[in-house]
């Protein structure tokens, strides 16, 4: 309605969703752009759920209605599970295969939730999933992975690599620019393979 | 101008240098917090920076700057103004000569808060203007104006940003920060700054003289525009104007509200004319009421008629849902998307090596069926482990305490409360516990920062906002000060003595404190701190479920045994409760002979 295309990446407290956002909304900037993000802090970042909104071209608000997101880039597989239902139709899931089991489910003796049972239950998205810890080992460090999502889901934003590569220089810090740059190739050729 | 992409309270802090502030001062409290943490750290601007310890505190050192001629900020969360209500409003008489402007964050939805009020309601009752950004631009841009504003009125004036303002981002057009410092004086005038009945009298009428002059000043402010396109009207308040102007139709009227006091006149003449008019706003029908005071017969909804909710924040989707109710735009086809059913909860939960959960252990097992006040921390988190049974404000844990054993209670009343809380407005409720005679026990977490908000220094921290090192503060000092004589400090991490002393405590009659001091594990590991993990030794484990119930997010089940993930900072409690000797530092530390 509004012409933005709408991108929700979502995961879990200290996976770094936060700052795999910013580097897509400074990328808007470098390509001259508006964009409107809204974030998680506080409470939920005590490994709670954190849900970060990016509206590229966004004018308006910064959140995004249930249904209304183009891209879900999901750093866990419950959380993809979480915020499925705000894909909008024919909206694609790129997806971290990873299942982080919340404490409270062993605590309170809840079914432990597995790897098949989760990606069935995300089957009909014809999802994206790749194994973004293992490539952000290969490119130098695990906590690379949040840059290797973004080069995952990159292939499906409007946005153009050179500039998401400058946004990562400008948002990392300088020894890691190199690693996050690798993780964020990685992370774009691993998802050059779906479909 | 240049532009940058930034966050609401980055775009915030930024504006303020632009408007060549000299004085910050705040309490933090998300969504505020970032204001503060940005200007003391930056380098573009010399100016004054101070984390008070309390809300009250800093409104009064801010203002006082602005007394004496300085353009001032002071930070604040909602609930903050309420511990800064008693200078808020006696503020509007004595007014300012720098700009002040006071930064209240609102929390729609209470996302990290105990309560959803509207800080609109404090700018009507203490007649001072307020503005209400719905934008990271219009946020940014209004901060500028506000100093200017203040100075212009003579007035401090609020800021209303809200948690989807201040920590949203958007690309922002900003601008130089300003160059030149002022040095204050205080201007002596008895009249206007001693408050006693004969100076407040003349001082509150002149304030109410003032009253028209604000409303015009800030009509000519364009903040508050009225486009009449139509024979239906929706006039929408703060944030509410983004959601609105996403979907409205051309052919319907739009009034958006971006300031107060509302002009009447203007808004009476918007009004007028239309069949119809919702309002669309979040917090108190603030803007609704007004409109219903000029609506003259015309019907209005929003709030008081059940239309929009008066609870939670708004958004796309129930503004949408809204307008297509009340059939200003068509309604959706098909049903709206639903969630998935049963996907397990992810609460935020304390972390793994967290100095408050072997805290709240050892008081389990030292008091078993005790009331448990607590406070607003991370601590508040506890309340998964059953040892939270009060939070309502900051520093109230003594004081409540003290009330339920004075109720009549028979059973043993233990509070927590963390340091800075304590610090904020906890020492007044200890002082009056201990001189009223109760009989209680107070655990004060002390992880030597204030930790929820985003680790700030306070006065137990032995630094300042600014980076000066200075003596920490001794919590055993003060509560030995307030007349308590047993004040003990252990360490949560060695569990024998935290039961030991816990026991010692509550041997004892009267009010008695142990103060749990142990730094926070996040700031422990940003100062390069580093503890080997420990690991289960998975034949030894027998199942009993001690540490799954410990409940650290380090720990969990692989393959029907307990296991220590990569999440281990190494504490070492879980070695203390598993009754099979299971646990034990990783093979690697033990060889090195380093626990």
């Amino acid at each position: 309605m509004t012409g933005s295309f709408d991108l929700l990446i979502v995961g879990v407290g200290g996976q770094g969703v936060i700052l795999a956002a910013s580097v897509i909304g400074e990328a808007c900037l470098i390509e001259g752009r508006e964009v409107k993000a809204a974030e998680t802090h506080g409470m939920a970042q005590r490994g709670g759920s954190v849900e970060c909104h990016v509206r590229i071209d966004g004018r308006y608000g910064p959140l995004i209605p249930p249904g209304g997101a183009d891209l879900l880039v999901a750093f866990e597989l419950i959380e993809a599970l979480r915020y499925r239902h705000f894909l909008k139709p024919g909206g694609t899931l790129v997806a971290n295969r990873l299942v982080q089991v919340p404490t409270s489910v062993y605590m309170q003796k809840l079914e432990v939730p597995t790897e098949e049972k989760i990606l069935a239950g995300l089957a009909d998205l014809g999802p994206c999933v790749l194994d973004a810890d293992r490539k952000a080992v290969e490119a130098g460090s695990p906590l690379t992975q949040n840059m290797v999502m973004v080069g995952a889901g990159s292939l499906r934003l409007p946005l153009g690599a050179e500039s998401l590569g400058e946004a990562i220089r400008r948002s990392v810090p300088k020894k890691t620019i190199d690693m996050n740059l690798r993780a964020f190739q990685l992370g774009r050729e691993a998802a050059g393979g779906c479909r | 101008m240049t532009k940058r992409y930034l966050l609401g309270n980055e775009a915030i802090a930024h504006a303020a240098m632009e408007a060549s502030a000299d004085f910050a001062s705040g309490y933090p409290g998300t969504p505020s917090s970032d204001v503060i943490d940005i200007l003391r750290v930056q380098e573009e601007r010399p100016l004054y920076v101070e984390w008070s310890v309390n809300e009250k505190v800093a409104f009064e050192n801010a203002l006082a700057a602005a007394w004496c001629g300085l353009r001032s900020l002071v930070t604040m969360k909602h609930v903050g103004m309420n511990v800064a209500a008693d200078p808020l409003m006696t503020s509007a008489y004595t007014g300012v000569n720098g700009g002040f402007v006071i930064m209240c964050a609102d929390d729609p939805y209470a996302h990290s808060s105990q309560n959803e009020q509207d800080t609109r309601c404090y700018a009507r009752f203490s007649h001072l203007p307020c503005l209400d950004p719905a934008t990271v631009q219009e946020a940014h841009d209004m901060v500028i104006d506000a100093f200017a504003l203040s100075e212009e009125l003579g007035l401090p004036v609020i800021f209303r940003p809200t948690t989807r303002i201040c920590h949203s981002r958007s690309d922002v057009s900003i601008g130089e920060p300003g160059t030149g410092t002022r040095k204050g004086e205080f201007p002596r005038d008895p009249r206007r700054f001693v408050l006693i009945p004969g100076h407040a009298r003349p001082l509150h009428k002149a304030l109410n003289e003032k009253l028209p002059r604000v409303t015009r000043v800030i009509a000519g402010r364009n903040y508050n525009r009225f486009e009449k396109r139509g024979r239906d009207a929706v006039v929408a308040g703060g944030i509410g104007v983004t959601y609105v102007e996403e979907i409205l139709p051309e052919a319907v009227s739009f009034g958006r509200i971006g300031a107060y006091p509302v002009d009447w006149e203007a808004l009476g003449a918007f009004v007028s004319g239309h069949r119809r008019i919702l309002v669309i706003e979040e917090g108190e029908p603030v803007l609704e009421e007004l409109v219903r005071q000029v609506a003259a017969g015309i019907p209005v909804s929003g709030k008081i008629d059940g239309t929009v909710p008066s609870e939670g924040e708004l958004s796309l989707a129930s503004v949408r849902a809204i307008l297509a109710a009340q059939g200003y735009i068509p309604k959706p086809s098909g049903a709206p998307p639903v969630p998935v059913p049963d996907v397990p909860m992810r609460p935020p939960i304390m972390c793994a090596g967290c100095m408050h959960r072997p805290t709240f252990y050892a008081m389990k097992k030292v008091w078993r069926d005790a009331v448990y006040p607590s406070d607003i921390g991370c601590y508040t988190l506890g309340l998964q482990l059953g040892v939270v049974d009060t939070t309502i404000c900051m520093g109230s844990a003594p004081s409540l305490a003290s009330g339920i054993h004075h109720a009549g209670d028979p059973r043993e009343v233990v509070a927590t409360i963390g340091d800075s809380t304590f610090l904020h407005s906890g020492i007044p409720g200890l002082l009056n516990a201990v001189y009223n005679g109760a009989e209680m026990t107070l655990v004060i977490l002390d992880n030597r920062t204030t930790a929820m908000t985003g680790h700030q220094p306070n006065p137990v921290s032995g630094m300042t906002a600014a980076g000066e090192v200075k003596a920490p503060v001794s919590l055993e000092a003060i509560c030995r000060a307030c007349g308590v004589s047993f004040a003990e400090t252990v360490s949560p991490y060695d569990l024998a003595s935290t039961i030991e002393v816990m026991k010692a405590a509550k041997a004892q009659k009267g009010v008695k404190v142990v103060i749990a001091k142990q730094p926070c594990v996040i700031t422990a590991r940003r100062a390069g701190v580093r503890r080997g993990a420990y690991a289960v030794e998975r034949d030894a484990c027998t199942v009993c479920g001690a540490c799954i119930r410990f409940g650290c997010p380090a720990i969990g089940m692989v393959e029907e045994r307990a296991a220590i993930n990569e999440l281990c900072s190494g504490c070492g409690v879980c070695a203390q409760i598993c009754p099979s000797g299971a646990i034990g530092p990783e093979a690697r530390e033990r060889k090195e002979g380093q626990a």
